[in-house]
């Protein structure tokens, strides 16, 4: 189990010190990752987790950092120096999280870190972050209510992903009815809060509007989607608004198929599940449910035919799907080496003063820019699920989607902005004009 | 002599079409531009095309918007051409009906959103109102019961005072009234007996049209809307705690699966296995294995893929399991701690080594056609997939209940467990006793990630979300006693189900655990407690 996490310690041990790493095995991983201090090349850390629960969606996203890094190599690498990765592995543990973020920072000297999926692994190396002051990019799609200094939000804020597809269905569907159901934990609940907020402000009445939280890894589905059936048969239109994490979709997913609740009946429009995900699931019975994403692996532009090649020939298997945090990172990537190429340097201040502007090419035909708020610009497609496994896009925004750190929609956080060009602030209240509102 | 006039009526449309096709050509102007739309891949234009293929009379209407359900129906973007890719797989030309030999390269299937999803089932549903075939009557109907759109009013007229089928007849009434509850200017007594057909129907859908219906309704038909509304409330919810019943015999049994297992190997031979899990997870990447093999060698034999997985994920996981006893369980004996750090140590590393092999994502276990879909028995709907767990279950207790009873090594194994020395005295080789208990505790547990691959995800951490549960069952049911985890586990289940939609998922959960933890403050040694000098061992 431990050849997977970098190739320098596969080392064999000895029985007695093989039972001691498996029983403390958090402990086990820390003293292994060698570091070679040389001076022509710039480190990059990976912290992703490659084992534990998280390890399912966060194995692709190392993955996609090493293959940038790999074509950025390509072309001679950053600033004359050649890149090199980092990559450690929190194994899905919250605090190891930090521990490893330290490690990354203070021992191996890493210039930048991508990382975190969860965001209570993002909380969690928050502070170490800000104490040495370096730069992570984070690649996923969260719940917002944050910037920070050292901090790149590259996947999507929930005005660009969940409110966009309330949007849809109310417009094309025309739903009337709602069904939140989620995950127990930040991400949901803080996304239902703003969703449940802004469905009112659309006068949305308390009684169609059914909030449903599960464990992670639920797989006992069948009460909450008769629930799901019982509430959509009242006579209006009824949606479901998932926010269920990862694992738990499968069987979810399964029940509704089996229960025959149909997209034309009951859409489940989804914010966590892509393309990976359903390459568990026989997609037949799904036709028709929706995601909310930035990216889709099915949309055609030529930078991102080019894009899965290059991937599918880099992890040399022609089925490897993409999927929307790829995208997040690969964009974060590229933003970071044009802020190193601008700022002739890649000390933190300087890389940090010269992110915001930074704008790159996304895969799906715009430009995205990085906002003074530390997120970035993006399109919202929806997408239905197709028989053979992807999406096919119905619809998308016009034009860019800037993300708001704050949500518009939360009594909180309405007069907070995040500003780190003029403001040099992270939650700046506008209507007190002073920095440090609530949330943060 | 009835089926034969209705017979000659249902020839009568397409007699009457073959007439009007050959004197009005403007009708077969319309059938064209229509399919022609299709060509321009624009929602809009899908839309017109299936409303007016949906009134045509056209034979190829029927095949072509079942195609473009179906995700068949494939438009040449250069040759402006459509095509239907048949089930059986031929092609044919879309508006001549004529056979092609093979598809341009750059036709693609005409896409599908949801709304035009349902102007396909609408289509569908008017199109085959004339079916020879009952079960698609009775289809085409349902279909007209959940949109009641006025127009359909003359077709279903037509079609029910020729209908003879019984379901058929019962459906197309039922539509009707859909219609009528909802068509303005329908009179009260129409309304009504309206009302009275569909409160005898009586389901979610029936309470999903009364409840729909809002605008000015006169006294009387609000009244009776409101009657048949709280009736038909009150019959589901009865049946509501039905299908809790069953949900929670559906939960126990998975449950049950999971923990028989673990009953042998930490019930009956007192190891608490920490890898127990990963057995099942073996048993589960078994399966997705053989239907690998299957879809790739003998793609025919794939709804037999679960018939072979269960031997293999038995012999393999079984294998694994005897392989562990001997290389670190055995040494272990009567030091719980050390088999708690040891058995951990080796969950993770099998967790690892299956990652490393197959990757950390989910991986695709199909469900073979008898195991898809569901089926009503009253209001409730009873999906395949679970009866089959169920019934799976029960076969696997019954035949490792005989299998202890009635076999040489299960007399052993009982006897190893009981009283080791004296068991040992009357030459039984208790080692090699163990080994196999082990291996099949471990064998069974393989089994049962066979069932589970169907209803949750195959990846890595299969395991990990079951070994709770199944030490639950295990304890709650008394440590050493089959029957014991039997009770146990669709009690946990049954009171979780009933739980769950008072309390919600996450608090139902937490309230069975603190039942459990207060059980057995008061009956330490579980349900069905082992009595004698077994319990001072």
């Amino acid at each position: 189990m431990l050849t997977k996490l970098t190739h320098d310690i596969a080392t064999p041990l000895s029985r007695r010190r093989w039972l001691a790493a498996t029983a403390g095995l958090v402990l086990g991983l820390a003293g292994f990752t060698t570091a070679k201090a040389a001076d022509d090349t710039i480190k990059v850390g990976v912290l992703h987790s490659l084992s534990g629960t998280m390890a399912i969606s966060e194995t692709t996203l190392k993955d996609t950092v090493l293959f940038m890094i790999d074509e950025q190599n390509k072309k001679g690498g950053v600033l004359g120096k050649k890149l090199e990765a980092v990559v450690v592995d929190p194994a899905s543990n919250w605090p190891l999280f930090a521990e490893k973020a330290r490690e990354l920072i203070t021992k191996d000297k890493v210039a930048v870190v991508f990382g975190c999926w969860t965001s209570v692994s993002r909380k969690s190396v928050l502070p170490v972050f800000k104490e040495l002051n370096s730069i992570l990019f984070y690649p996923v799609q969260y719940e917002g209510e944050e910037s920070e200094r050292n901090v790149f939000y590259t996947g999507a804020a929930p005005n660009q992903q969940a409110i966009p597809a309330v949007d849809y269905l109310m417009k094309e569907e025309k739903v009337k009815r709602w069904v939140l159901a989620g995950t127990d934990y930040v991400y949901p609940r803080t996304t239902n809060k703003i969703l449940e907020a802004y469905l009112k402000s659309k006068g949305v009445k308390q009684e169609d509007i059914m909030i449903n939280y599960t464990p992670f890894g639920h797989s006992d589905w069948q009460t909450i989607v008769a629930d799901i059936k019982k509430f959509g048969s009242a006579g209006k239109k009824t949606a479901v608004v998932s926010t269920i994490n990862g694992d738990a979709n499968v069987p979810f997913y399964k029940e509704l198929g089996n229960q025959g609740i149909k997209a034309t009946d009951i859409p489940v429009v989804a914010f966590s599940v892509g393309e990976e995900e359903l390459a568990g699931i026989d997609t037949k019975p799904l036709l028709g449910h929706l995601a909310a994403w930035n990216y889709f692996e099915s949309i055609k532009t030529p930078a991102n035919e080019k894009f899965i090649k290059e991937w599918q020939a880099y992890t040399k298997n022609p089925k490897r799907t993409t999927n929307d945090p790829m995208e997040a990172t690969y964009i974060g990537f590229n933003m970071w080496v044009k802020a190193v190429e601008k700022a002739k340097s890649t000390d933190a201040d300087k890389v940090i003063d010269a992110l915001p502007g930074t704008k790159t090419p996304n895969l799906t035909g715009g430009v995205s820019e990085l906002l003074p708020n530390h997120h970035i610009t993006k399109p919202v497609f929806i997408g239905e699920i197709k028989g053979n496994g992807q999406f096919d896009v119905v619809w998308k925004t016009p034009g860019l989607v800037a993300g708001d750190a704050w949500s518009k929609e939360l009594p909180d956080s309405k007069d907070l902005i995040g500003d780190w060009v003029g403001k040099k602030c992270g939650n700046y209240n506008t209507k007190t004009n002073k920095c440090g509102g609530q949330g943060s | 002599m009835l089926s034969k006039v209705s017979r000659y009526f249902r020839a009568l449309p397409f007699a009457l079409f073959l007439i009007v096709a050959t004197i009005l050509p403007a009708m077969a102007g319309a059938f064209e531009d229509a399919v022609a739309k299709f060509a321009n891949d624009e929602f809009s234009d899908t839309e017109e095309a299936v409303d007016t293929l949906a009134t045509s009379s056209n034979p190829l209407a029927y095949t072509i918007v079942s195609a473009l359900q179906d995700d068949r129906l494939m438009a040449d973007p250069d040759t402006k051409k459509i095509y239907v890719k048949q089930p059986d797989g031929k092609i044919i030309d879309a508006l001549t009906g004529a056979p092609v030999d093979s598809l341009p390269d750059s036709a693609a299937s005409v896409r599908l959103n949801n709304k035009l999803r349902r102007h396909v089932e609408a289509a569908l549903g008017s199109l085959t109102l004339q079916s020879p075939d009952p079960a698609k009557r009775v289809q085409a109907a349902q279909s007209v019961f959940k949109t009641h759109d006025d127009a359909m009013l003359p077709a279903i007229d037509s079609a029910l005072a020729k209908e003879t089928n019984k379901d058929a007849r019962l459906a197309f009434s039922e539509a009707r009234a859909a219609i009528l509850l909802f068509k303005e200017d329908a009179t009260d007594a129409e309304k009504l007996e309206a009302i009275g057909i569909i409160r005898s129907r009586g389901d979610q859908e029936a309470l999903a049209l009364l409840t729909g219906l809002t605008g000015e309704q006169p006294p009387l038909v609000a009244r009776a809307a409101a009657a048949a509304t709280t009736a038909i409330q009150n019959r589901l919810a009865i049946w509501s705690a039905v299908q809790n019943a069953w949900y929670g015999l559906s939960l126990g049994s998975v449950l049950l699966l999971a923990a028989i297992g673990l009953a042998i190997t930490f019930g009956v031979m007192g190891v608490i296995n920490m890898a127990h899990g990963e057995m099942v997870m073996i048993g589960a990447y078994v399966t997705f294995v053989v239907q690998q093999t299957i879809r790739t060698s003998f793609p025919g034999l794939f709804d037999y893929s679960l018939l072979i997985a269960v031997p293999l994920a038995f012999l393999v996981a079984g294998a694994i399991g005897v392989l562990i006893e001997r290389t670190i369980i055995r040494f272990l004996y009567g030091r719980p701690l050390e088999t708690l750090l040891a058995t951990w140590g080796l969950s993770l590393v099998l967790q690892q080594a299956v990652r490393t092999m197959f990757g950390p994502t989910n991986q695709e276990v199909g469900n073979p056609s008898w195991m898809s879909g569901s089926f009503d028995l009253g209001q409730i709907s009873i999906t395949y997939n679970r009866l089959w767990i169920l019934c799976f279950t029960l076969a696997v207790f019954a035949i490792l209940l005989a299998m202890l009873r009635y076999t040489a090594l299960g007399l052993e194994m009982r006897a190893v467990t009981q009283n080791r020395r004296m068991a040992a005295s009357m030459g039984i080789a208790t080692s090699r006793v163990d080994a196999l208990t082990f291996g099949l505790g471990s064998g069974i547990a393989g089994i049962a990630g066979v069932a589970l691959s169907q209803i949750d995800n195959v990846s890595p951490n299969l395991g990990q979300s079951y070994i709770i549960d199944s030490f639950m069952v295990v304890v709650f049911g008394g440590v050493g006693n089959l029957w014991g985890t039997l009770v146990g586990a669709f009690t946990l289940g049954i009171a979780n189900k009933f739980l769950e939609p008072v309390a919600g998922a996450v608090l139902g959960k937490i309230a069975i655990l603190v039942l459990i933890i207060l059980f057995i403050q008061k009956r330490p040694r579980g349900l069905f407690a082992l009595k004698g000098r077994a319990v001072e061992a």
